[in-house]
């Protein structure tokens, strides 16, 4: 299985901290990777150095063999990175459907694809001209994942979906995600539930103090619990 | 799967439309006190004329502001640099603007709008590149650098020009006043409002009509994930912030014409107000942006009839009146 | 050196270059003979002290205000109103400066309360604002602060020209009341110097730089940002209300364009930057240069445009002409924001003699 997202040695300082110390991983093409760890071990760093929002300071990130870390934020995205922010990061003032045309930038909303994301979250079809800040946060998550796949894209970095949401909501999101998989996609995902993480993970890396301290498979990892609290402080399944 | 959401009322839209009548409340607590209704009329019309023009030189800084977050103090450049280009286009065609006839008149104002615009747009573009650019994201440095730049560019003015005031007379079938029973309306400000109003409708098409404007309306909430959707978006940042530019020379045309003369400094003067304006409007909101300048506008007419003494002191009364009811303004753009 | 609060000036480049201004000051009666030079002195003194507060907001507690010159105007203008309302005494002197220094930390208080519930990207718009309305409304109340025109007045008669100390001369320079009036604002700005010295190296001082650089860590650090903000704006203010009473002690006379305009804004602004903000420091060399290039510069300016003029290049001459010096300035602003940010004092640090 080939690697399509790889990471070595990453640092990034912000400021004076130095959150990142030296990450390594690799994500595989077409697989679901959960990254997990304690709050502050920095994952949401990860993420957004991936994206470039931050600069790495030293290490190598490539995208299917091709490094990105020296790109700019837009030109990693163009390359094929979508990104679902812990903040959902959707645009207020906008409609949904202004927000959704944004996110569609290599031309018009392909319609069933529409109807697809619409089967998953009927609510965005409900409120499709309100304006995106009027939604709940529930809804708004939705946007937000909405907009990392109303056009095709090779990597998806989505970080914490369910914080704060609704049980039936979550069950949604999980039926979208592993849709997505069915189409190939891959995932980079960011996650403190459980539920989440056992049904849609396929490989797992856990993060403490800015390092990666353990990867393997999720199958692996959700069946030895004295690993779990080891690495997590207490067992993936304490948190509901 | 969602039956949750499926029952879900739809979010009532709570359109905020207190603040759009506060120039309509200045306008009735000011009337009585006026008296005349004549008088009230065209101060009235002064005031919406005013108002305009300053619509024109501020909404550029507003969008700037609120989407690149950029303190740009240099900004009457702009508008003193377009009132002497109109100067330079009205001194050849002295023969349109004396003729007593709407086309040609139409035609030198035009012109000189078109040159103006075209002048402050470029030299926008030199301010950003510049002056602005270096110093991103430090907001005491841009502060200073752009004052630098204003004071510059008002001197280099002196130098080119001469320090003294230069005459700018109203081509000849704009003088005087079209009388609509007992009120004088003048011509002149008729004409300025058609034309900041033009400005706004512009604006507003493209802000909520196409895509670029929805790039300017999401950069202003937040920049970052407009990148991370994989606009450059500084590309439109130099674009917004040459448009503003241009629209800074237009109302400096404007506002040259309606003084009747033009200055080095008036471009520096015009500051405060339209800083008063992109804050009582707030950052990012063009719509804010036309109520700031009306309200200001009118405060400033009807104070300067009532009380001379104290109309600049009646804006800042405002500003601080209305910042206590909504501390960033009127209409601040979503995510600020 | 207690006296410099435990922090002198660094750089033995530096340290020569304060020596010498400061020696200068102190004995530029003797030294420089002659009204407008000790003018030139007494400006430089005063300046100092205006520019000095202005760094404790700007340099040391990170905030920009373009209404700094308005508590300077304050003070001037007490001083003035007082003097030419009840009579040229040493009382009413110090009752014009009592008088101006609670209506300057009100304002101070008000702006900086106000400054909490706006986003602070207005801030320094608003400062802005609030100056101009004060100019503004000066020169409309006439009636108490003469308006356009200013005031004249006479000043206690020990500080006037006429006075001497004794007969004779001190080492060729006779002791009047001009030479007295000298040394009670060299007097009065050293103290305020060593004053402001004392509270940017206290502890309220470096809490002050921990909420310039941080306010956020300062405020979970358990600082109380607001109310060190607020004390330091309103210590700022009353300095530089001391500062425009000392001018119009100097001046015996406080307008408009002495004591509010924007122009004087603008000049402070540029002594804060060139000397290098966040070191009171480079409030003297900075002072000392805008002052002496601002009297003497302009002279030299007059020549070299004239000699362009005759030279048959006009633009040049238009350039180069005096009344342009403001161009010049400018420039040089926005060279030393972008390449000297740290100003002379920065710059005279790092020189090579300087260790560690």
């Amino acid at each position: 299985m080939s690697a399509l997202l790889s990471l070595q040695g990453v640092h990034t300082h912000i400021g004076r901290y130095h959150i990142l110390q030296g990450v390594d991983f690799d994500a595989a093409e077409g697989k679901t990777t959960m990254l997990l760890g304690r709050n502050g071990a920095g994952k949401t760093t990860t993420l957004r150095t991936i994206m470039g929002l931050w600069r790495a300071s030293a290490g190598a990130i490539a995208l299917a063999g091709e490094p990105i870390n020296a790109l700019p934020t837009p030109a990693i995205a163009r390359a094929g990175i979508a990104y679902v922010p812990e903040s959902m990061a959707i645009f207020s003032d906008l409609t949904v459907r202004e927000n959704l045309v944004l996110a569609a930038r290599d031309g018009p909303m392909d319609d069933k694809r529409l109807q697809w994301i619409f089967g998953f979250f009927p609510a965005l079809k409900k409120f499709w001209l309100s304006r995106a800040g009027a939604l709940s946060g529930g809804q708004k998550q939705m946007l937000s994942i909405a907009r990392a796949i109303v056009e095709p894209r090779r990597l998806l970095l989505i970080d914490e979906p369910t914080k704060g949401l609704a049980p039936a909501i979550i069950g949604a999101l999980i039926d979208c995600l592993k849709e997505i998989k069915r189409a190939g996609v891959t995932i980079l995902l960011v996650e403190q539930n459980f539920r989440v993480a056992q049904e849609v993970g396929d490989d797992v890396r856990v993060m403490d103090n800015g390092r990666i301290v353990h990867q393997g498979a999720m199958a692996e990892l959700a069946a030895d619990v004295p690993l779990q609290n080891h690495l997590l402080g207490l067992a993936l399944g304490a948190h509901q | 799967m969602s039956a949750v959401d499926a029952g879900a009322a739809l979010p009532r839209q709570k359109i905020d439309i207190a603040p759009a009548f506060a120039p309509l409340v200045i306008a009735l607590i000011a009337a009585p006190l006026i008296g005349s209704s004549s008088t009230f009329i065209t101060l009235t019309v002064a005031g919406l004329a005013m108002g305009l023009m300053l619509f024109t030189m501020a909404s550029g800084l507003t969008l700037v502001f609120g989407l690149m977050d950029v303190l740009n103090f240099g900004h009457g450049a702009f508008i003193s640099v377009g009132a002497y280009v109109a100067t330079l286009v009205f001194l050849p065609l002295a023969g349109w603007s004396q003729a007593d006839s709407l086309m040609p008149n139409l035609g030198v104002i035009a012109l000189a709008i078109l040159a103006s615009a075209a002048a402050c747009g470029a030299l926008g573009l030199v301010f950003e590149r510049l002056l602005v650019r270096p110093v991103y994201r430090q907001h005491l440095k841009q502060i200073l650098v752009t004052m630098g730049g204003l004071i510059v560019a008002e001197q280099l003015l002196y130098a080119l020009f001469g320090p003294q005031t230069i005459p700018l007379p109203l081509p000849t079938a704009l003088r005087g006043a079209f009388v609509v029973g007992d009120a004088a309306i003048e011509k002149f400000r008729v004409l300025a409002m058609a034309i900041g109003l033009i400005v706004f409708i512009g604006e507003a098409v493209i802000l909520n009509y196409t895509k670029l404007g929805l790039l300017i309306r999401a950069g202003v909430e937040n920049r970052e994930m407009v990148e991370a959707l994989g606009y450059r978006i500084n590309r439109l940042f130099i674009g917004v912030f040459m448009a503003g530019s241009a629209l800074a020379g237009l109302g400096g045309v404007l506002w040259g014409l309606y003084r009747e003369q033009v200055h080095a400094s008036m471009g520096g003067d015009l500051m405060v107000l339209v800083f008063i304006v992109v804050i009582i409007g707030g950052l990012g909101s063009v719509g804010g942006c036309l109520i700031g300048a009306t309200l200001v506008a009118l405060v400033a007419n009807y104070a300067g009839f009532l009380a001379p003494k104290f109309a600049l002191v009646s804006n800042i009364v405002l500003m601080v009146v209305v910042l206590l009811w909504r501390p960033r303004g009127l209409y601040p753009a979503g995510g600020r | 050196m207690t006296i410099l609060s435990g922090d002198p000036p660094r750089g033995p480049a530096l340290i020569a270059l304060l020596i010498l201004i400061v020696a200068a000051l102190a004995l530029a009666p003797f030294l420089f003979p002659g009204a407008k030079s000790l003018n030139v002195a007494a400006t430089i003194l005063i300046f100092t002290v205006l520019v000095a507060s202005y760094d404790l907001l700007i340099g040391y507690t990170g905030i920009v205000s373009f209404a700094h010159v308005m508590f300077y105007g304050v003070g001037a203008y007490g001083v003035a109103i007082a003097l030419y309302g009840l009579g040229a005494g040493w009382g009413v002197l110090l009752l014009g400066v009592i008088a101006a220094l609670p209506v300057s930390v009100a304002l101070a208080l008000a702006i900086g309360l106000f400054s909490l519930r706006v986003q602070a990207i207005f801030f320094a718009m608003v400062t802005l604002a609030v100056a101009s309305a004060f100019n503004v409304l000066a020169s409309q109340l006439d009636w108490l602060t003469g308006g356009e025109d200013g005031r004249s007045f006479q000043v206690p008669e020990a500080l006037r020209p006429g006075f001497r100390l004794f007969e004779g001369r001190l080492f060729g320079v006779e002791l009047n009341g001009r030479v007295l009036s000298y040394y009670l604002v060299f007097a009065a700005a050293a103290l305020l110097f060593l004053a402001l010295l004392r509270v940017v190296n206290s502890p309220f001082g470096r809490v002050l730089q921990a909420i310039r650089e941080n306010p956020f860590r300062a405020e979970a650090l358990g600082y109380r940002t607001v109310f060190h903000r607020t004390l330091a704006t309103c210590l700022s203010a009353a300095v530089a209300t001391l500062a425009g009473a000392l001018s119009a002690i100097w001046q015996h006379y406080v307008g408009p364009d002495t004591a509010l305009s924007f122009s004087i804004q603008l000049d402070v602004l540029v002594m804060v930057v060139i000397g290098g903000m966040g070191s009171l420091y480079g409030a003297i060399a900075g002072a000392a240069i805008f002052v002496l290039a601002q009297n003497y510069l302009q002279a030299l300016m007059g020549g070299l445009s004239a000699a362009a003029g005759a030279a048959g290049l006009p633009l040049v001459a238009g350039l180069l002409h005096p009344d342009r010096w403001l161009l010049w300035l400018g420039l040089m602003f926005i060279l030393a924001v972008y390449f000297a940010p740290t100003g002379i004092v920065g710059r005279l640090r790092r020189s090579p003699e300087s260790s560690a």
